[in-house]
């Protein structure tokens, strides 16, 4: 690639962006040595234990610790009353321990804090509650109907963010509505309309390393927080607006996290922590979550519903759509109601319908509470609207892939919030057509065995960073004295691997070798520049867009001192090499060593100092959307991909078996290959996981059957297809670094609705409820039977 | 509860501690010897992120008690490097991208360790044997898999 994202011309190829370099954290993370927040322990730390709820939805009504303080080494015992403060990302909901009622089974009741564990454990199981179970509600339809049971009655009271509409009064956490075109007509021209229901389970994220923080609220009024979180600027900003402490009060820590997804986004235990140091007398406090606890008192991904009509013309135009999503949020929203938000605005999929009405909810139950996950809102509706697509397809008896082209949201064409998409967009036609060329599609797999058979499905999909028109990004470039480079961004490293392709660009642009540049390891509120959050793939987009500024800041810098020095104006300077030159003169040069800390002439007088470049990147005119219409921009960057699978089904036993998996996504420039193919495999297993096997099983009164990893099955070695085939696009959008886009959550979009398509097409047999177990897929095809 | 008194080698080094008769093998490495590269993920026996080499097998220490061990040898992922010298199977896992997030990748490093030294030829479905009992949520396995099979194959080469 010779052409640079702003149109100019590079005299030579690059020399790092777009190569596999293998991951700047790989040694520490083999040698044992990567820091984990499970690994900290501090002088004098307690360690906390949670009382979790035993019900649904239940008044509380007394609450006797006595017992549970006299375990010796317990220190100290807080219920919710102590902590008089409500949490939330985006709607102020959340309690630090339950206060006054109950609202899922597990939710935190009382927290026991002692010198060790054992007697925290000992002591939690001394407290004696009294509770008044109330009718729950474990449904998101019921939920919805008038006289069911409140989870907030206070609703109206709660602060929020201006982007969300909770309605006092209901379970509706969030509103979300859309109108485009005109939905009468659009379904007076269709001449064929399709209608069907789809649904899908909580799950849970299962990152390797549960929830860890540690809290310590100083004597002097400072707070400190270590914690497993993907966005510390996030856990201070909340925890300053709850409690009422300033920023610069507030220091959050987070080295390596063992596996983020979204669930370790927003802010979670991390205020608890450190209102329990407070009340503790001010000694740091640890909480560890057990893998039990994990399941059933760390956010999960939500459950959801959604009901979609569908207007075609005979020749496979999409005419009209009327949508209907109803996200099962659980007993909270902070950072829910996001889910449903983002659902809303991207609602069609990656397809052009002129005439849309949409209602998206965020809606509250006595469900566990639900927070972002790896392509939040998008893995839920694509679900539907791919089978949808499916469905739609084979009524009009037009091949699917023929019809997911001919409707393919193309640049020029508008999205559901009416943005025209812009012209160097990525192509998700491309994609579509790469996938079914790798699958053979049209070509049948014949099988020896009568009661099995093999069948391809295909499934696209699209997405956008689901964030306010402020999120901000920054980079900070800091030269040492010998010419090497510390690289600081307030991205996290939880697995993604960005901090890797932010240090390739660093070196493209500084003209400085990889093995020079260090990228700062952990984050630190009071040293790292600000990140909004680490979500939503937008982080290589805009911290790589920061760090060419940091580095292009930098290089003024030095180009400054050496124009004195080289007695050259600043425009016949380039720096190459780890020199800075006269063009077509390099024996006129200077060593970056020796002007980065400052120009020292011989006889001791010294200009400029030492170089820090930053860099910052904020979305180019994002929107609010239209609160009736829901029009507006609300996308830094959409990606477009596309999955397909070929199976093998066995008709007796509903067994499936993905044979092949093929995944293509038009990132715009893969910086760094082996990582976007890191992406797209480990995305894909993922989803085809949750696709197959994943689900919180409750019984009728709410409580979570399976909350271990032997009851709730993730994908293992043997479960992998023989096959899995990443697909790399690239058609570069000018706005984004060396013209990339983002690809982490994409990687996980739509795997089940491929493998439910193909077990459609082998058997005419349509599923449309997750997951696709072998009980349910059989049971789906006794039915037919 | 009354302590007792063990004797063992971890990584080569002899080491002789007092522990409660119902601690775990992992709560020793990574609680009184503070080596914390070995992972604690679900405590039950369910994830395998725990694994080291007892006496040279895999086991998942958390279902290990520590007084079990008095006079075995233990090994974990700091034992892999050798005087400064990445072992094969970190080699092969950092050029195959086979680490993620990381908070698996001990765990997997042992087990393919201990695979690759025990059958330097291994076929890919006994690395997906091998590994089955480990859970991994980032990389889809395939990178791990085939590291496995390219540490086999620089250990058969030197």
């Amino acid at each position: 690639m010779f052409v640079n994202h702003e149109g100019g011309h590079y005299l030579e190829a690059l020399k790092y962006v777009g190569k596999s370099i293998t991951r700047i954290d790989a040694v520490e993370k083999v040698l044992g040595i990567a820091e984990y927040a499970s690994d900290i322990e501090l002088p004098g730390m307690l360690y906390a234990k949670l009382l979790l709820s035993p019900y649904a939805h239940a008044k509380i009504i007394s609450i006797n610790y006595e017992k549970a303080l006299r375990v010796p080494g317990v220190v100290s015992v807080a219920v919710g009353d102590d902590f008089p403060f409500r949490v939330g990302l985006y709607v102020n909901d959340r309690n630090i321990l339950a206060r006054k009622k109950v609202r899922w089974v597990g939710e935190p009741v009382a927290a026991v804090v002692a010198e060790d564990l054992e007697a925290a454990e000992e002591a939690v199981e001394l407290i004696e509650v009294e509770y008044e179970p109330l009718p729950a509600v474990l449904d998101v339809r019921e939920a919805l109907k008038p006289g069911a049971p409140l989870v907030h009655e206070e609703l109206g009271e709660y602060a929020h963010s201006p982007a969300f509409n909770p309605i006092a009064g209901t379970n509706i956490a969030n509103r979300f509505t859309l109108k485009k075109g005109n939905i009468v007509e659009g379904f007076n021209k269709s001449e064929v309309v399709v209608e069907n229901e789809f649904y899908m389970p909580q799950v849970s994220h299962v990152q390797m390393e549960t929830h860890v923080c540690i809290g310590h609220y100083m004597a002097d009024g400072n707070i400190k927080i270590w914690t497993s979180a993907q966005s510390p600027f996030t856990v201070r900003y909340i925890l300053s607006h709850s409690i009422g402490v300033p920023l610069h009060r507030i220091s959050v820590y987070v080295p390596y996290v063992g596996g983020g997804f979204g669930g370790k986004a927003g802010i979670n235990f991390e205020p608890l922590v450190v209102l329990l140091s407070k009340k503790a007398g001010y000694r740091p406090v640890k909480l560890e979550l057990t893998r039990e606890e994990h399941f059933l008192a760390a956010p999960l991904r939500q459950g959801f519903y959604a009901k979609i009509k569908t207007g075609v013309t005979k020749d496979g135009k999409i005419m009209a759509e009327k949508i209907f999503y109803a996200f099962d949020a659980g007993a909270y929203a902070d950072y829910g109601v996001n889910v449903a938000r983002a659902a809303g605005y991207s609602c069609t999929g990656p397809y052009y319908v002129p005439n849309i009405e949409a209602e998206s909810l965020a809606v509250y139950t006595n469900h566990q509470w639900g927070t972002a996950f790896r392509g939040f809102g998008h893995f839920e509706f694509l679900w539907a609207i791919e089978r949808q697509m499916e469905i739609v397809a084979s009524k009009l008896g037009i091949d699917p892939v023929e019809f997911r082209l001919k409707n393919a949201l193309l640049p020029g064409l508008t999205t559901a919030t009416g943005e025209v998409l812009r012209e160097d967009a990525g192509r998700v036609d491309q994609c579509i057509e790469a996938v079914a060329k790798e699958l053979r599609w049209g070509e049948l797999t014949p099988t020896n065995d009568p009661k099995k058979v093999r069948a391809k499905g295909i499934a696209a999909l699209w997405k956008a960073p689901a964030m306010p028109p402020n999120a901000a990004s920054s980079a900070i470039i800091k030269f040492n004295e010998d010419g090497t480079v510390l690289l600081s961004v307030g991205v996290t490293e939880i697995g993604q691997g960005t901090v890797t392709s932010l240090a390739q660009i660093a070196a493209e642009e500084l003209g400085v070798p990889i093995e020079k540049i260090r990228v700062v390891p952990f984050r630190h509120t009071d040293l790292t520049p600000y990140s909004w959050q680490t979500v939503a793939s937008r982080n290589l987009f805009m911290e790589g867009r920061a760090v060419i500024r940091a580095a292009r800041d930098a290089k003024e810098q030095i180009l400054e001192i050496a124009s004195q020095v080289l007695r050259a104006p600043k425009d016949d300077l380039i720096i190459k090499d780890e020199k800075v030159w006269v063009k077509g003169r390099p024996e006129w040069s200077l060593h970056l060593k020796d002007i980065v800390a400052g120009y020292v002439y011989p006889n001791g007088n010294t200009i400029g100092g030492p170089i820090i470049g930053r860099g910052y990147f904020v979305g180019t005119r994002l929107s609010y959307l239209d609160p009736e219409t829901g029009q507006g921009y609300p996308a830094l960057k959409w990606t477009f991909g596309a999955q397909g699978v070929e199976i093998e089904l066995d008709l007796e036993t509903g067994e499936v078996k993905v044979l092949k998996l093929v995944s293509a996504f038009d990132v715009g420039k893969a910086i760094n290959p082996m990582l976007v193919i890191g992406q797209i495999i480990g995305g894909g297993i993922q989803s085809l996981s949750l696709g197959m096997w994943e689900q919180y099983v409750y019984d009728d009164k709410g409580r979570m059957l399976n909350p271990n990893l032997t009851d709730y099955k993730i994908a293992r070695a043997g479960d992998i297809p023989e096959e899995i085939i990443p697909i790399i696009i690239e058609n570069p959008q000018s706005d984004g670094p060396y013209g990339a886009r983002g690809v982490a959550e994409l990687s996980m979009l739509s795997v089940p609705a491929a493998i439910a398509n193909a077990i459609f097409h082998a058997t005419g047999v349509n599923i449309n409820d997750l997951p696709l177990t072998y009980e349910n897929i059989w049971k789906a095809l006794n039915k037919k039977r | 509860m009354s302590r007792r008194k063990i004797r063992f080698k971890i990584n080569g080094v002899e080491k002789t501690v007092e522990v409660e008769p119902n601690k775990t093998l992992l709560w020793l490495i990574r609680e009184e010897l503070k080596l914390k590269g070995t992972k604690k993920a679900c405590e039950r026996g369910d994830c395998g992120l725990c694994t080291v080499l007892l006496n040279g097998e895999p086991v998942k220490s958390c279902l290990v008690l520590a007084v079990e061990v008095d006079g075995s040898d233990i090994l974990t992922v700091e034992g892999l490097a050798k005087n400064g010298e990445l072992a094969p199977i970190q080699r092969a896992f950092i050029e195959h991208g086979a680490t993620q997030c990381g908070f698996c990748t001990p765990a997997f490093l042992i087990v393919g360790h201990w695979l690759i030294n025990r059958n330097p030829n291994p076929s890919r479905e006994e690395v997906v044997e091998a590994i089955n009992g480990l859970l991994c949520r980032c990389t889809g396995y395939k990178p791990i898999i085939d590291a496995i099979l390219e540490a086999a194959k620089y250990m058969r080469r030197t």
